[in-house]
C-alpha cells in the first residue's frame, strides 16, 4: 500500500542525489546503475540475510533485486525515496525465497505475529554494566544472530530495517507496505522479545547488583 | 499512567515522537516504577548492541563478483532492447 507523502517529504526526494543517478540509469548509463550497487548492495544483503537467514540466498537476492530494479526502473515515479524503493523489491524477493525453502508453504509479514508472546515483559532482571564486554566479538556476534533468528520474519524484518538499517517508521511502512501503525506494534514486540532473549546472556548473575 | 499505558506509548518514546506533556507523564511513571525502568533501559541496550555490530559482512570479493554478474545481465537487457526497438 503506497503512502502519501506530504509536500515536505517531496521536496526533500526531489533534492536527493539518487534521484540524478535513477535518471541516468533510466536513459541506459550502466556506471551510474553500478554506483547505486556500490552504494546499497551491503544494505540489501543484510535485509535479505536478517529475512531468510540463508547466505547463499541472500547473495542471490541482491542480485535478483539489482536486475529487477534496472528492468523496472521507469516504473520508479519518485514518490518515495530510491533505496525505498529498492527495499521493497528485496523483501518481496527475500519473502518468495523464503517459500520456496519451506517448501511452498505460504511465507508473508504477517508469518507468526498473531500470538501475544513477548507483547509484555517479563524479565525484570537488570543487565550487566556495558554486558557485551563479558564476551568476545565472535561471541557477541554469535549470540546477537541466534536471538534475532528466533523472532518471526515479520518482526525481524521491521527491526532490521528500522533500529539497524534506521529507516523512519514511514519509509518501514512504504517499504513493507504496511501501515505505520501496524509498524510501530510490530517494532516494539520484536524490541521486547529480543531484549526478554538477550536478558538471559546480559543479566546481573543472581545474588550481585549493577552498579 | 499504569504499566500498559507505559508500553503503549514506548515506540514513540524511544523515538522522541511523544508530545512534551506524555514525555513528562512517562517519565515520572517510569521513575516511580522499577519494572519499567529496566524495561526501557535494557531495550535501549537492545537496539544499541545490534545497531553496533555488523552482523552479516559482504566480502569485497563476493560483492565484486555480484556487480559484475548483475551489470552483464543488465547489458543483456539493453541490447536485447536497442536491437528490438
Amino acid at each position: 500500500m503506497a503512502t502519501m507523502l506530504t509536500p515536505e517529504e517531496k521536496e526533500a526526494n526531489a533534492l536527493h542525489p539518487d534521484l540524478l543517478l535513477v535518471e541516468r540509469v533510466k536513459a541506459g548509463d550502466l556506471s551510474a546503475f553500478e554506483q547505486l550497487m556500490r552504494q546499497y548492495d551491503r544494505q540489501i544483503f543484510r535485509i535479505a540475510l536478517h529475512i531468510t537467514q540463508n547466505r547463499e540466498d541472500a547473495e542471490d537476492i541482491v542480485q535478483d533485486t539489482f536486475f529487477k530494479a534496472f528492468q523496472k526502473v521507469n516504473q520508479f515515479q519518485g514518490n518515495s525515496k530510491f533505496y525505498t524503493w529498492l527495499v521493497r523489491i528485496a523483501v518481496n524477493e527475500s519473502l518468495m525465497r523464503l517459500r520456496k525453502r519451506r517448501s511452498q508453504k505460504t511465507v508473508s509479514m504477517d508469518d507468526e505475529i498473531q500470538t501475544e508472546e513477548g507483547s509484555i515483559p517479563r524479565d525484570f532482571a537488570d543487565w550487566m554494566p556495558n554486558p557485551e564486554q563479558n564476551y568476545n566479538q565472535a561471541e557477541l556476534a554469535d549470540i546477537l544472530r541466534k536471538t534475532i533468528k528466533g523472532l518471526p520474519p515479520g518482526f525481524r524484518t521491521v527491526f532490521a530495517l528500522r533500529d539497524i538499517d534506521g529507516l523512519s517508521t514511514e519509509e518501514t511502512a512504504q517499504a513493507l507496505g504496511l501501515s505505520v501503525p501496524a509498524v510501530k506494534s510490530r517494532l516494539l514486540r520484536a524490541r521486547l522479545q529480543l531484549r526478554e532473549r538477550l536478558s538471559r546472556y546480559f543479566r546481573v548473575p543472581t545474588g550481585e547488583h549493577a552498579s | 499512567m499504569n504499566c500498559t499505558e507505559f508500553l503503549a506509548n514506548l515506540t514513540d518514546y524511544f523515538d522522541a515522537k511523544t508530545a512534551a506533556t506524555l514525555r513528562v507523564e512517562l517519565e515520572r511513571h517510569m521513575g516511580g516504577c522499577s519494572h519499567c525502568h529496566v524495561t526501557v533501559d535494557t531495550t535501549r541496550q537492545t537496539i544499541e548492541v545490534y545497531r553496533n555490530n555488523e552482523l552479516f559482512e559482504l566480502p569485497e570479493s563476493i560483492r565484486t563478483q555480484l556487480h559484475q554478474a548483475v551489470l552483464k545481465k543488465c547489458a543483456n537487457l539493453k541490447r536485447k532492447k536497442a536491437h528490438t526497438a
